[in-house]
């Protein structure tokens, strides 16, 4: 890994030595797995084949904890990241990528206009939406064979579902679960998070489990805490559960009560070494059959209305993938949906609270 | 008498006669003409020392310099907005007139357009949660710029302008230099006197952070010795063929990659592992007594054991190597117990190697931080976890820099304490 960054960083900075209109291959930070493979096959692969520009996959927990340690350090050696909402935002507002027009991106087969391509509200000023995808909660079948459970409520009860909880070591995954499963309403989360008895009945919540809770940090553990039998029911990202129950045949099933849905994004640092090239990767890969592409290899919702109807089976020939996307209506109804501006002003000072709480 | 002619005095009588001068052949003084030669001498040693210190200099003396400037310097608020920030500086102690309100609209104004709104925000967010999208929000209403009056605009657009624990919170911010985040580092706050209080219950963590790494270090010292030593004296007195065999089985663990090294301790430790396998096929527990040995503090204690356990066997090794065994042999031919001989001839001789290992065991252990994140779960966590989320989630440096002097400052001081009680003298590496 660290031989493959300094390799990659080297050739970077001998592209540039050659000179801008020249440029070999780029560097894009993903999140790993199942994901950067599906993003390997639906973007890199056939830009590399358009292009001639080689795309070099970089793989971390998050891609914009490396983008920020980059740009704080005066150091930036990739080009594309693939962020969450809130730090697209948060980085934008600080200066810190580069601005897209919309304009420039390509319209959709039918000629509609990308404006009105994408889903409402979610181009923003410095970062192009690719995938829609949930957090859900994931149980083992085999521990649970009479009376399966089926609601974010049902996490937190353990008379009724004894046994270890997998939860993500972050705050903005785990404060929802317990607002939904405490009884408010998907929709009204961030109205309760905003007040301060909302956070302190959040974590009340999670009180009651914190002592059955195994925590994880990379999106790979969940999954493999589940196979080891270390929990027996834990939030996953939606599209690494699919993996292992369609590819990998395991008896794991999903609860979608209470997802909590998030928009990966692309965006491009200001100081990237290849701003160019990089605007074309973005382009290209959120035009609309790479994004209808992508769900072939992984059950995330392409953030194109056009994008939908091209969506067919797995890469397995068998498998329809419609009743996997975290964006299916019914899936939909009691989502929560992520409110970057709200993270924007408290993700510091409940992250403290967080680990906080954790620690003690 | 010789004269300076002559070139084999070395030895003259001065012009005054009392007292001998020496001089060289040439007739300088000898003792200004020796310290010119050893200068060049010096200088030439020097040379040769020069690459590493600057080595030194360049990899660890400016980044920790830099460290430490940060812990007390942020100039988010200070630098972005300059006119506020002089009108601070004029008006010491004054409530904001409107000359400050001017002086907001236009900072806020060009911070907007320069695109610089979002780094002030996340300043005065650090000390007053959930202002950044006040910054940010208003600095896109302030696009086309605030007309005056400029209090009733700027309240106009955001309410909580007219909050005097913001303003509070700006003033103190337009200070580039500060020790708040000292402060915060050690749960204190400022109140609206400016007095240092702590800081609300549920936000006091690093406190206790701090002695949590203390005692747990303390305590993973403690038992690498109890187990390294009597490994570290098997090692020194068998045969040297038994004992190279020994310490490739020390070596081995230590040559492996530390990250597969505590994964393994994963497989072996978790519920479903190894270890509790095997506990009840042995019918030692049930099968839903399995024991928790891993994501707390306990399996913090055993994988840095593992992992930090050479460090102590190496330098307790090579000081017992070169006990000479006669020393124990003449104590019990004049009647001491084994017991008293080990206690009382023995244990005393291996005490900078047991000294040098204890020193290197903590200081690392101090600053430990992928194992604890991986095995440590919440219990497990040490001050190190903290400062990694400061540098790679919240991103507030500073603050990750406040916290990683205050380590440093401590393991100053607790070199210092050993110092005076050991002394570094009497440490044995090898």
């Amino acid at each position: 890994m660290k031989k493959a960054l300094v390799l990659t960083t080297a050739m970077s900075v001998l592209c540039t030595a050659a000179g801008a209109q020249d440029v070999k291959s780029i560097n894009v930070e993903s999140w790993g797995g199942t994901y950067s493979k599906s993003e390997v096959e639906a973007y890199n692969k056939p830009f590399a084949a358009k292009t001639g520009i080689k795309v070099n996959m970089i793989d971390s927990d998050n891609p914009a904890t490396p983008l920020k340690a980059q740009i704080e350090a005066g150091n930036v050696t990739s080009d594309v990241f693939d962020v969450e909402v809130s730090d697209a935002i948060r980085l934008c507002d600080e200066g810190k990528l580069v601005e897209i027009d919309p304009a420039i991106l390509p319209p959709a087969p039918d000629g509609t206009p990308a404006t009105e391509d994408f889903l409402p509200g979610t181009l923003l000023d410095c970062a192009v939406p690719n995938i829609l995808w949930g957090t859900v909660i994931a149980y083992d079948t085999t521990k649970f064979p009479d009376n399966p459970p089926t609601t974010a409520a049902d996490f937190f009860d353990l008379e009724k579902y004894p046994g270890k909880r997998g939860l993500p070591k972050s705050v903005k995954r785990t404060v929802y679960l317990a607002l939904v499963a405490d009884g408010v309403a998907p929709d009204k989360v961030f109205d309760e998070l905003r007040t301060p008895e909302g956070v302190d009945r959040a974590f009340a919540k999670l009180d009651t489990i914190k002592k059955d809770v195994v925590w994880w940090e990379a999106g790979a553990q969940p999954v493999q805490l589940l196979a080891d039998g270390e929990v027996v029911m834990t939030t996953v990202y939606n599209g690494r559960i699919f993996d292992a129950i369609v590819a990998e045949k395991k008896p794991f099933e999903v609860i979608w009560d209470g997802q909590f849905m998030d928009m990966n994004m692309f965006v491009i640092p200001r100081d990237a070494p290849h701003p160019e090239a990089a605007m074309e990767y973005v382009k290209f890969a959120t035009a609309t059959e790479q994004l209808a592409e992508q769900a072939k290899w992984i059950s995330y919702g392409p953030s194109r209305k056009s994008s939908n109807p091209l969506i067919g089976k797995y890469n397995d020939g068998v498998t329809e993938m419609a009743p996997h996307m975290p964006t299916r209506e019914e899936h939909m109804k009691t989502a929560v949906m992520d409110d970057p501006e709200f993270w924007a002003d408290h993700d510091s000072e409940l992250s403290e609270r967080f680990a906080t709480w954790l620690a003690n | 008498m010789a004269t300076a002619l002559d070139p084999h005095a070395a030895i003259v009588t001065g012009a005054t006669g009392a007292v001998p001068t020496l001089t060289t052949a040439d007739g300088r003084p000898l003792a200004r003409a020796l310290v010119r030669s050893s200068r060049r001498a010096r200088r030439r040693a020097f040379l040769l020392v020069l690459p590493l210190l600057l080595f030194v200099i360049v990899t660890f003396v400016i980044p920790i310099g830099q460290m430490l400037h940060r812990s007390m310097y942020n100039d988010g608020f200070s630098a972005n907005m300059p006119q506020l920030s002089q009108w601070f500086a004029d008006n010491p102690g004054a409530d904001p007139d409107d000359a400050a309100w001017a002086a907001l609209a236009a900072d806020l104004t060009t911070a907007a357009g320069n695109k610089t709104i979002g780094v002030v925000g996340t300043r005065i967010n650090y000390d007053m949660p959930g202002t950044r999208s006040l910054f940010t929000s208003t600095g896109r209403k302030a696009r086309n710029g605030f007309e005056p009056p400029y209090r009733e605009s700027l309240i106009e657009a955001d309410a909580k302008w007219g909050d005097p624990v913001l303003w509070r919170v700006m003033r103190n911010a337009s200070d580039a230099y500060t020790s708040n985040f000292y402060l915060a580092a050690l749960d204190r706050t400022r109140d609206e006197n400016g007095n240092i209080v702590r800081t609300a219950e549920q936000q006091q963590v690093y406190v206790m952070l701090f002695k949590r790494t203390l005692v747990l270090s303390l305590i993973i010292t403690a038992t690498t010795f109890l187990l390294g030593f009597p490994i570290a004296h098997l090692l020194a007195t068998l045969p040297m063929r038994k004992s190279n065999l020994l310490m490739i089985l020390v070596l081995l663990p230590f040559w492996t990659s530390l990250l597969v090294r505590t994964t393994a301790w994963m497989v072996l430790l978790q519920q479903q592992g190894v270890v509790n396998d095997l506990l009840v096929w042995l019918g030692v527990i049930g099968n839903n007594q399995r024991l928790q040995m891993i994501y707390n503090q306990a399996g913090t204690i055993i994988a840095m054991t593992h992992i930090l356990l050479p460090f102590m066997i190496l330098p307790l090794y090579s000081v017992m190597r070169t006990i000479n065994p006669s020393y124990v042999r003449a104590a019990r031919s004049l009647g001491a117990t084994s017991w008293t001989a080990f206690r009382r001839v023995y244990f005393p001789q291996t005490l900078p190697g047991l000294g040098a290992g204890a020193l290197l065991v903590f200081i690392l252990a101090v600053g430990y931080y992928i194992t604890p994140a991986l095995v440590g779960g919440s219990s497990g966590q040490l001050i190190s976890n903290m400062i990694a989320m400061h540098m790679t989630e919240t991103l507030n440096w500073s603050m990750a820099a406040a916290l990683a002097a205050l380590l440093l400052g401590g393991v100053l001081v607790l070199y210092w304490v050993y110092d005076r009680l050991v002394g570094i003298d009497n440490l044995k590496l090898g």
